[in-house]
């Protein structure tokens, strides 16, 4: 294939192209338990023309094309299973607008969460953006691609919900503008009122196209951020203390989570509630309100508020470093989850599934659960430990992470960011003209699969 | 496994059941609050046994030798009755599991205790504790169980205490240094109560600070501050020794102006108030408290117990005050340490 690199070049130049060994070798894997997989070739393009160059060489000479942010979900999404290139976004980090008074910033294609941050720390301090727990370097567009998580979702729905235009090329290398931008020059709707077109790339984990360009809502930063931690030993009561919490409608984030290491932690469920305020006086009143809220629990013995002195410093990170520790608690640094998204009243159920699943597999677990859009639903992770140098550990990990989404389907959950054989046991529990549906604006829009191949991939 | 020697006879003979008149957080009439506690004696129901908000203040009130607080504990355990959350008793009693991970320095014939508490580590350093600092303890190992009081678990102290003791005996040491009032009032209060014998000297950290203030007594410049002392709840398991507060601030030159909730009277931190009865209490005690010391013209707030600390630190600096650990004052007066702490 001399000649697609050769191609390749002449888009990309050199420096912007490699199929040298250790290259090949880094691109072929993610974080995650799935085996790896080489690329032949990865390119880093800087400009959108480049972006639609390679993928309309891709098209035309029907080579798999794998966009790729920072490569941290851990779910092998960007592991080029069918080889083909990679395409790392990295190099298009530009921030290219914040309308302050329309809350909205427009992004690249490859831009961080990190960089974001400290874009509006040191610019726009009056505004935020809902910030995923993932490490700094992982990408904005990546992020909705896969209906990522974050700070503001408890109170404003998944990330991708936040998306306020899109700009994507097409698998068959047309540039295309979604929403308020394709019609003006703001970008503060990704659909309504028009046909919402977003919904044709948002959530399919880079297989109908890749984003150049996202338009991302931005939210009031308030001046004094804070938590309380409610803890209670029972996980049937979860579902109700969320319910009460989220009808204050003042909370920020809200997480509920268990593990029984440290030992402090066994045995309890515990939720962390954030809340923001300007002032002192807001504070303490979002605090008095929280607390009277659960204050039944409180009299009943069922629940009450820990110290959080000596946890606040960690639990006040954004993004929250600690949960990579985590993965350093069998040696070796590695984790995976499992994160479907279901009703919170199914708190129990799936609680009671992590530690069979843990037993069942001898591996040590954590789970958190994050509060969606006021409590419509949660993402409940179920995160297995391993360490990387002992396969047999690795492998107990990935079974117990497939019977985990077999559960989480059973029980009418949606796997998130579901690796490629769960994206297949979703499809095969999916109503069949859904399917049908999936797979003809697949077809439509990628005509020979070369867009993440393995991934939402339609049957022969 | 000890059992508490509670004399039913003193009680029912006692003039005045100051345990219960003087206890700040329950209102009684005289002939009710002996009553109450007659109740308690009897293991029969009381008010008492919902309301306590484990101030430990009573055992500190009783001057007949009794031990309510204790005997309170003890009749809530057989009872079932909480006082804070099951899942919040339970954390701490995981919390301070002993897990085999003590630290100990170089131990001879004493060891200097900083309990479970990381902060005390640091504060048992520098030249007032020049000759102890490298025997210092740490960990479950070495904690007094004495915190399982609020939460009425008084099996897991009698089951815990032993063991600590054993552990500090296996180290050959003669005396402990308690840098935590808890320890000193475990081992001198809780343990008699309980009939345990105690393998070891324990030495209550302010009498050593005393005993080295005097031996660097030409080191020390006057503070001339005036500060308002937030006596701990542990405290009250040992009055005798509140005594060497004022001794230590006289002699580094600190005013101590007279205060509303001083002494007998004092104020605790109110942060185990706050999982054992609410916020609405905890915050009540905290105002009044901070006020109280503002009132008094306080410019600093000094801590004896580091959870304290830990709870009104935040606190007090809003209002002004300046937080310091009463060993950081000693050593601002012997010049090892800034003024501001
Ligand atoms: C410690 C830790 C904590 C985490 N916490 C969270 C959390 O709180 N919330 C959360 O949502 N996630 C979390 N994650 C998961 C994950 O890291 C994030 O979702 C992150 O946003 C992924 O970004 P990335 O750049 O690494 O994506 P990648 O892994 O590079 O890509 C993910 C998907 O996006 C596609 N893609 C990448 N760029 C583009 C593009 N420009 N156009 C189209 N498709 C593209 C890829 O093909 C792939 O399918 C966490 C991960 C870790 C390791
Ligand atoms: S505990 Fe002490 S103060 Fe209370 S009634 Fe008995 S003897 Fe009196
Ligand atoms: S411990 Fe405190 S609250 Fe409880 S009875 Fe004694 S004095 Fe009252």
């Amino acid at each position: 294939m001399k000649n697609i690199y050769e191609a390749l070049v002449e888009i990309m130049g050199e420096r912007g192209v490699s199929n040298r060994p250790e290259e090949i070798w880094f691109y072929g894997r993610d974080p995650g338990v799935l085996p790896p997989h080489p690329p032949d070739y990865v390119v880093a393009p800087e400009t959108t023309e480049q972006v639609q160059k390679v993928v309309q060489l891709a098209n035309r000479e029907k080579i798999p094309v794998v966009p790729m942010g920072n490569g941290m979900a851990l779910t092998g999404l960007v592991i080029p299973l069918k080889g083909g290139i990679v395409m790392d976004m990295k190099r298009m980090n530009k921030i290219l607008e914040v309308n302050e008074m329309a809350r909205y910033v427009v992004v690249e294609g490859g831009t961080s969460q990190g960089m974001l941050k400290a874009h509006l720390r040191d610019h726009y301090p009056r505004l935020r953006h809902s910030l995923p727990d993932a490490p700094p370097t992982t990408t904005i567009a990546a992020n909705v691609s896969l209906h990522g998580q974050g700070c503001l979702t408890q109170q404003y729905g998944f990330n991708s919900d936040m998306v306020s235009g899109l700009e994507v090329v097409l698998p068959t290398g047309e540039l295309c503008k979604i929403g308020s931008p394709s019609l003006g020059p703001y970008w503060f709707s990704k659909g309504p009122s028009l046909p919402d077109l977003s919904g044709l790339f948002l959530g399919w984990l880079g297989t109908t196209g890749i984003f150049t360009k996202v338009g991302l809502k931005l939210y009031p930063n308030k001046k004094i951020r804070e938590m309380e931690i409610f803890v209670t030993d029972k996980a049937e009561l979860v579902p109700e203390i969320i319910y009460k919490l989220t009808h204050l409608e003042m909370l920020e984030d809200l997480i509920a989570w268990f593990q029984p290491k440290p030992l402090m932690f066994k045995d309890n469920y515990h939720l962390t509630i954030y809340f923001t305020g300007d002032s002192e006086k807001e504070i303490e009143f979002k605090r008095t309100m929280i607390w009277d809220a659960l204050q039944e629990f409180i009299d009943n013995k069922d629940g009450g508020f820990m110290n959080v002195q000596a946890m606040k410093p960690n639990l006040m990170e954004n993004p929250q470093r600690g949960i990579a520790a985590f993965a350093d608690v069998p040696r070796g640094g590695g984790f995976e989850y499992s994160g479907p998204i279901t009703l919170i009243e199914l708190y129990p159920q799936f609680a009671a599934k992590v530690v069979e699943l843990a037993e069942k597999y001898d591996v040590i677990y954590s789970s958190a659960a994050r509060v969606i859009s006021g409590g419509h639903s949660m993402m409940f992770s179920i995160s297995f430990a391993f360490n990387r140098a002992d396969p047999a550990m690795m492998e107990r990990v990935k079974k117990a992470l497939d019977e985990a989404t077999e559960y989480a389907l059973k029980m009418g959950g949606i796997p998130w960011k579901p690796n490629y054989m769960e994206q297949k046991m979703t499809m095969d529990h999916m109503d069949p003209n859904t399917l049908k549906l999936l797979r003809m604006i697949k077809k439509n829009l990628d005509p020979h699969g070369i867009m993440n191949p393995g991934n939402w991939e339609p049957a022969p | 496994m000890g059992s508490l020697k509670f004399d039913e006879n003193v009680c029912a003979t006692c003039p005045s059941a100051d345990c219960l008149i003087k206890c700040q957080y329950m209102d009684f009439e005289e002939d009710e609050a002996h009553n109450e506690m007659m109740k308690i004696v009897k293991g029969l129901d009381s008010r008492v046994l919902h309301d306590c908000v484990t101030c430990y203040a009573c055992e500190e009130y009783c001057r007949r030798g009794n031990h309510p607080f204790y005997l309170i504990g003890e009749r809530r355990e057989e009872k079932g009755i909480y006082t804070a959350s099951r899942a919040i008793t339970n954390q701490w009693i995981n919390l301070t599991q002993m897990q085999g991970k003590p630290m100990v320095g170089t131990v001879k014939d004493k060891a200097l205790s900083s309990c479970f508490i990381p902060d005390l580590g640091a504060l048992g350093s520098g030249e007032l504790f020049k000759e102890v600092f490298p025997a210092v303890t740490f960990g479950a190992e070495f904690m007094c169980p004495a915190v399982h009081t609020h939460f009425a678990k008084m099996s897991v102290v009698k089951e815990r205490l032993p063991k600590v003791m054993e552990n500090f005996k296996k180290l050959g040491v003669k005396e402990v240094i308690c840098l935590h009032d808890e320890c000193y009032g475990t081992y001198t209060s809780i343990a008699q109560a309980y009939g345990m014998e105690v393998p070891f000297k324990p030495v209550y950290y302010m009498d050593f600070l005393l005993t080295r203030l005097k031996e660097l007594k030409d080191r020390i410049i006057p503070l001339n501050i005036k500060a308002a002392y937030q006596r701990p709840c542990s405290n009250r398991l040992i009055p005798h020794k509140h005594r060497l507060v004022q001794e230590i601030m006289d002699y580094i030159g600190v005013d101590m102006p007279g205060r509303k909730y001083q002494g007998e009277n004092s104020l605790c931190c109110a942060e185990i108030i706050r999982s054992v009865a609410g916020y609405k209490l905890a915050d009540d005690i905290q105002g009044r408290n901070i006020d109280d010391m503002l009132e008094a013209g306080a410019e600093y707030c000094v801590f004896n117990c580091p959870a304290c600390q830990s709870s009104l630190s935040e606190k007090v600096s809003k209002k002004g005050l300046k937080p310091v650990h009463i060993i950081d004052l000693c050593k601002m007066a012997v010049g090892e340490k800034g003024r501001e702490g």
